[in-house]
C-alpha cells in the first residue's frame, strides 16, 4: 500500500516536471482494494485491471522500476514505450494487462477463466473494473455469460464515486452495483474499499467459493480516488469538501493504525517500510530515467507473431 | 479425390484440429446443440462435449471478449458470429483489444484467436444479415483475415488459422456453403498469405475474392469463346495479400479487374487497385476496372438483389472494357 502510494506520487511529479509523453490515472486513494483483493490470489491466479491500474500491477509485485520507464515512455517499459500507462502487463505475474477501454477488461476476464479451464489449470481470475464500467454492455454480458458456465471469476467494481465529471448517483440507476448480483443469481456483496481487512475477506470468501467450483460473485467496493481523473484532465470538477471528507478516511493510515493497534508491528517498523519504500522508489526513478528512447525502429516490431505453430 | 461441401471440409478442419490439440474449442450462438445455423459445427457437441462446445448466450462482446481471454491465457478459441454483420456489437474486443494487445504490451502477449463469420448477401436477409465487411478488419493492422473460395482451400486455411498465433478473421462466404470440390484426405495446410492462380491466362488478370472466384471462372470461359484469356487469381487471404502472385500475372497480362463483394467506396477492391498502381503501373495498358457490390444497403427482393449483387454479367462487362481499351 505504502509503495502503490508512493509510487502514484512519483507520477504526479513526474508528469508536473514535463516527463509523462501521455497520460495516467492515479489510484491514490484506493489502494486497499489492490492490496486486499491482490491478497486473496493463489499462484496460478489472474487479474485483468483497469486505465487506473498501477495499484494492481504493484500489489502483484511488478517492477516498479519497469513501470514507470513504461509510463516515461521508455525502452524498457514493460510495453518497450508501446503502451504506456494503461496496457502494463505481466502474464508470469498473472497480470492479463490493464485496458484503456472502459469495461473492455470485464470479458477478457470471462475468457482467461475458460482458457485456465481448457488447459486443465485451476485458477480464479480477480476481474477489477470501475463503477462506469458497470453501465457498460460488456458488464452485463460477460457476468450472465459467467454465471451460466459458472466460471471461477470475481468481479470486483471499484466504485470512486466519480466517472470523469459525472457522479455515481448520476450515471447509475439503482444507485448500488453489488445489488445487481441478485438478478444473475450470485453472490453480491458491497464493503468498504478502504477497509483493506473488509476488502481481503470478502474477496477472500468469494474467491474460495468460485475455487470450489461454485460459479463467480461481485463485490463492490466503495471508495475515492484523492486525484483528478488523469494526468490530462487536472482541472478538479469535484466538490473539495468531498475530497477533504474522503481523504479523511486514508486507507493507508488506517492500514498503520490497524497494524500498530494490533501490535502485528511497531511504529519503528513501519517508518523502516516507509524508508525502504522510499529508497526503493528512487532507484526506480532512476532506472526509469536512464532508460533511453526506443529505437524509432521498434514501432514496426510487435504487430503479430511470426511463423506458425 | 473425395468430393465434400465447402460446410463439410470447413467442419473437417473443425473436427481434427479439435482431435489433434486439446487447446482448441469451439463458442458461438447456436453452434452446439445445433451444429451451427450453417452446419459447419454439425456433430463436435457430440464428440467433444459441453466444455469445448460451448453454445453461448446471444451476447457478441462477450463472445469476442472470451474469445480474447481465452486465447492471452494459452487456449485455442475459435469463436462463431453467426452472421458478420453481428461482429458490430463485438467490435470494442476485435478491434482494440485482439488486433493490439500484443503490440500494446510490446510483445509480451499473444491471441491466438479465430474469429469465423459467414458474409455476403443473396438469400435475401436483408441489410443485417448480409454485409461484405471484410475491408473493415484488413484495415486494421495486428488482424489477419481470410476468404476462402473453395472446399478444399477453406480446410486447409482454416488448420492454418487454428494454428496461427495471431489473431484471424475466417470469413465464409454463405453461398458457397453447398458447393462441393474435391478435398484432398491427407492433413494438408495451406499457408496465409499465399494466392492462388485457379485459372492460367494471358490477356487479362481477373483478382476475385470468395463466391466471385466461381463467377469469374465461370466468366472466363465465357471470354475464353470470345478469345479472350483470363488469368483468375485468387488472393485466398486477403491479408496478409500475396502481392507477388497479382503483380506477376498483371505484368504478363498487362491488363487487370478486380472483383469483391464488398461495397465500392473504400472497399477491397480499392486496395488490390492501389497496389498494382503502385508496384506495377507501367505494366498496365489498360485502365484497371473494379466490379463491386453497390453502395446501398442489400435489399430483400431478389430483383433488387441481383441489382446490387456483383454478377457474372458485371465481369463480362468490365473485362471487354479492359481488353478494348
Amino acid at each position: 500500500m505504502f509503495l502503490i502510494r508512493n509510487f502514484e506520487q512519483k507520477v504526479d511529479e513526474l508528469s508536473k516536471a514535463g516527463l509523462v509523453p501521455g497520460t495516467a490515472h492515479l489510484y491514490v486513494g484506493m489502494e486497499a482494494i489492490a492490496v486486499g483483493s491482490c491478497a486473496a490470489m493463489e499462484q496460478n491466479d489472474l487479474l485483468t485491471s483497469t486505465h487506473r491500474g498501477h495499484g494492481h500491477c504493484i500489489a502483484r509485485q511488478l517492477d516498479p522500476g519497469r513501470m514507470l520507464a513504461e509510463i516515461l515512455g521508455r525502452a524498457d517499459g514493460y510495453c518497450r514505450g508501446k503502451g504506456g500507462s494503461m496496457h502494463i502487463a505481466d502474464i508470469s505475474r498473472g497480470v492479463l494487462g490493464a485496458d484503456g477501454i472502459v469495461g473492455g477488461g470485464i470479458p477478457i476476464a470471462v475468457g482467461a477463466a475458460l482458457g485456465m479451464q481448457r488447459r486443465g489449470i485451476d485458477a480464479v481470475v480477480f476481474c477489477f473494473f470501475g463503477d462506469g464500467a458497470s453501465n457498460q454492455g460488456s458488464f452485463h454480458e460477460s457476468i450472465n455469460l459467467a454465471a451460466v458456465l459458472r466460471l471461477p471469476v470475481v468481479f470486483i467494481c471499484e466504485n470512486n464515486l466519480w466517472a470523469l465529471s459525472a457522479p455515481f448517483a448520476e450515471t447509475t440507476a439503482g444507485g448500488n452495483v453489488a445489488k445487481r448480483a441478485a438478478a444473475y443469481g450470485i453472490p453480491g456483496e458491497r464493503v468498504d474499499g478502504n477497509d483493506i481487512e473488509a476488502v481481503f475477506k470478502t474477496i477472500s470468501d468469494l474467491a474460495i467459493r468460485a475455487r470450489k467450483g461454485a460459479g463467480p460473485a461481485l463485490v463492490e467496493c466503495l471508495s475515492y480516488r484523492w486525484e483528478p481523473h488523469s494526468l490530462f484532465t487536472r482541472g478538479e470538477l469535484r466538490p473539495q469538501s468531498e475530497i477533504e471528507k474522503w481523504k479523511s478516511k486514508d486507507p493507508v493510515e488506517r492500514f498503520r493504525d490497524q497494524l500498530v493497534r494490533r501490535k502485528v508491528a511497531t511504529s519503528k517498523t513501519i517508518e523502516q517500510i516507509d524508508a525502504e519504500v522510499s529508497a526503493e522508489l528512487i532507484k526506480a526513478v532512476d532506472f526509469a530515467k536512464s532508460s533511453p528512447a526506443p529505437e524509432p525502429e521498434t514501432a514496426f516490431e510487435d504487430v503479430e507473431v511470426q511463423g506458425a505453430a | 479425390m473425395r468430393q465434400i461441401s465447402f460446410a463439410e471440409a470447413l467442419n473437417q478442419a473443425l473436427r481434427e484440429e479439435m482431435q489433434k490439440d486439446s487447446r482448441v474449442f469451439v463458442m458461438g450462438e447456436d453452434i452446439g446443440r445445433m451444429g451451427g445455423l450453417f452446419k459447419v459445427t454439425k456433430g463436435l457437441l457430440e464428440e467433444f462435449g459441453e466444455d469445448r462446445v460451448i453454445d453461448t448466450p446471444i451476447s457478441e462482446a462477450a463472445i469476442a471478449g472470451a474469445g480474447v481471454g481465452s486465447a492471452l491465457v494459452g487456449a485455442r478459441p475459435v469463436i462463431e458470429f453467426q452472421f458478420l454483420d453481428f461482429i458490430t456489437l463485438g467490435m470494442d474486443q476485435v478491434v482494440n483489444h485482439a488486433a493490439k494487445l500484443r503490440y500494446m504490451t510490446g510483445g509480451s502477449v499473444s491471441v491466438p484467436l479465430v474469429v469465423r463469420a459467414p458474409v455476403c448477401g443473396g438469400v435475401g436477409l436483408g441489410a443485417q444479415h448480409s454485409q461484405s465487411l471484410e475491408a473493415w478488419f484488413v484495415h486494421v493492422p495486428g488482424l489477419k483475415v481470410v476468404m476462402p473460395s473453395t472446399p478444399a482451400d477453406a480446410k486447409g486455411l482454416l488448420k492454418s488459422a487454428i494454428r496461427d498465433h495471431n489473431p484471424v478473421l475466417f470469413l465464409e462466404n454463405r453461398l458457397l456453403y453447398a458447393q462441393t470440390g474435391p478435398v484432398p484426405e491427407d492433413d494438408f495446410t495451406i499457408a496465409i498469405g499465399s494466392a492462388d492462380v485457379k485459372r492460367i491466362g494471358k490477356d487479362i488478370t481477373i483478382v476475385a475474392t470468395g463466391r466471385t472466384v466461381p463467377l469469374s471462372l465461370t466468366a472466363a470461359e465465357k471470354l475464353a469463346g470470345e478469345g479472350i484469356d483470363a488469368e483468375v487469381i485468387d488472393p485466398r487471404t486477403i491479408k496478409p495479400l500475396d502481392k507477388a502472385t497479382i503483380v506477376n500475372s498483371v505484368k504478363k497480362t498487362n491488363r487487370l479487374v478486380v472483383v469483391s463483394d464488398g461495397w465500392r467506396t473504400c472497399g477491397y477492391a480499392a486496395e488490390v487497385m492501389a497496389m498494382v498502381v503502385e508496384e506495377c503501373f507501367f505494366d498496365l495498358d489498360a485502365p484497371i476496372q473494379r466490379v463491386c457490390g453497390k453502395d446501398v444497403p442489400m435489399p430483400v427482393a431478389p430483383a433488387l438483389q441481383r441489382a446490387v449483387m456483383v454478377s457474372e454479367e458485371d465481369i463480362l462487362r468490365a473485362c471487354r472494357v479492359a481488353v478494348s481499351t
